[in-house]
């Protein structure tokens, strides 16, 4: 049961960190898009595709919790 | 006029709160007094909740649209068993298993399906098991046409069928007619957003009908998992490994030598670093696609254990008056989330494809004056 609820734990860091993440990214990208509108297409793809390995990475620890 | 207006619509409200209040508070005064009878009865609901969401995730052999399994009713439609056993094969409908209620006879063997699985039994239908309680039955060779089994080849027609004219347009008139016109914009999208930018113009033409293939197969499998037919493929690790393998088995077979010497002899370091970095690169390989695999297999889970708390909030709480719209609405919400990461997961799955072909296949800049240095 301890073993249990220590994993509990580990999956909200998990969860608190991939939030950090998610939100450096979302605002790093606003940002770019904001002072190159121009590129925001190209700015999206590679803000998804990191947003991507970031929540296989954060999925890959919540299920090894 | 526009006052009156709010007025009477915070009127409506303050009714209606008191009305939902009352009801609220009815069903609870009544409990007060079996309130033991209560409590066993929220933690037996809490506990079928998870049993049904934990099913609901699973395979099976039938389509199960509603059942009662107090009253013994079912409705839905059974899909066709097949089993190979003492090498002979045995075919015959899931229907025979009556839920796992009965023993399905077949050629003289008996069957019974337990907690999802088919094992070996007598005529009687007794289990043997072993200390952990699991059961220690013989269990056939299953080759059965489940619930995935039958998404995935409804989904092969249908790709076939939609492609297929897609494709007879373009060789008989230049302009496709009817759904074809859906589906051209998409395969343009396919090509110019995810398929050039990452594998690059030279070589990406070769790669179109993987990606194409990956793209509209998770896609329409993803949205099939928000009908209420209830089938979960994409949310089936076993499918989304067997996906990630195409991928995997597709980008290795189609790299370029110098791939492969980056791999194994990872020019412009050390000799030390390039003995280190053989195990790393090695590990690397397989990680794009195990993380591939996870990805969609955790999104689409998540997506469906969400969905299916929700309304499970109803049954929890026992109070239909005042959850029920709370959680209805919370459940559209969510659903139509869903709808975007049905096709954003479908979308990353192939534009990551993508990319990690790319990486393999890309044609080597060779610097000779800097290469090595650096």
């Amino acid at each position: 049961m301890e073993s249990l609820d220590l994993a509990l734990v580990g999956a909200g860091l998990i969860v608190i960190g991939a939030g950090l993440g998610l939100g450096k990214i979302g605002g790093s990208a606003m940002e770019a898009i904001a002072r190159q509108p121009e590129a925001s297409g190209k700015i999206q793809t590679a803000m998804i595709i990191i947003a991507a390995l970031l929540e296989g990475l954060a999925f890959a620890a919540l299920i090894l919790a | 006029m526009q006052k009156e207006n709010i007025i009477k619509v915070l009127l409506f409200f303050a009714v209606a709160f008191n009305v939902l209040g009352v009801f609220a508070n009815n069903p609870q005064q009544h409990h007060e007094e079996g309130q033991a009878d209560q409590e066993s009865l929220r933690v037996d609901t809490k506990r079928e909740v998870k049993e049904y969401i934990s099913h609901h995730l699973q395979d099976s052999y039938d389509f199960t649209l509603y059942s009662d399994s107090e009253e013994g009713k079912h409705i839905g439609f059974p899909l066709p068993v097949i089993l190979i056993d003492d090498g002979g094969l045995r075919v015959f409908l899931s229907s025979e298993f009556h839920h796992g209620e009965k023993v399905a006879e077949v050629g003289g063997d008996y069957y019974k399906l337990y907690h999802g699985r088919i094992y070996k039994t007598n005529a009687a239908g007794d289990m043997t098991y072993d200390e952990e309680h699991h059961p220690t039955n013989e269990k056939p060779l299953d080759f059965s046409i489940t619930k995935n089994v039958f998404t995935i080849l409804l989904t092969s027609i249908l790709l076939l069928l939609l492609f297929g004219g897609l494709a007879r347009h373009y060789r008989d008139k230049h302009i496709p007619t009817g759904f074809g016109r859906v589906l051209e914009p998409l395969v343009i999208y396919v090509r110019d957003e995810i398929a050039i930018p990452n594998i690059g113009k030279a070589k990406y033409r070769r790669f179109m009908g993987f990606l194409l293939t990956v793209f509209f197969f998770v896609w329409i499998l993803n949205l099939l998992g928000m009908t209420p037919l209830g089938v979960n493929v994409t949310g089936n690790i076993a499918i989304t490994a067997c996906l990630a393998l195409f991928t995997y088995l597709v980008t290795q077979f189609s790299a370029t030598k110098d791939y492969w010497k980056h791999i194994f002899w990872m020019p412009g370091v050390p000799v030390i670093m390039k003995i280190i970095l053989i195990p790393i690169e090695l590990l690397g390989t397989l990680t794009k696609p195990f993380a591939l695999m996870v990805r969609l297999f955790a999104n689409i889970t998540a997506g469906h254990v969400v969905i299916m708390s929700l309304i499970a909030l109803i049954f929890v709480t026992d109070n239909i008056v005042l959850d029920g719209p709370i959680s209805v609405l919370l459940t559209l919400f969510i659903s139509v989330i869903e709808l975007l990461v049905a096709f954003l997961q479908a979308y990353i799955f192939t534009m990551l494809s993508a990319l990690f072909i790319g990486l393999a296949v890309e044609e080597h800049d060779h610097h000779p004056e800097t290469n090595d240095i650096v």
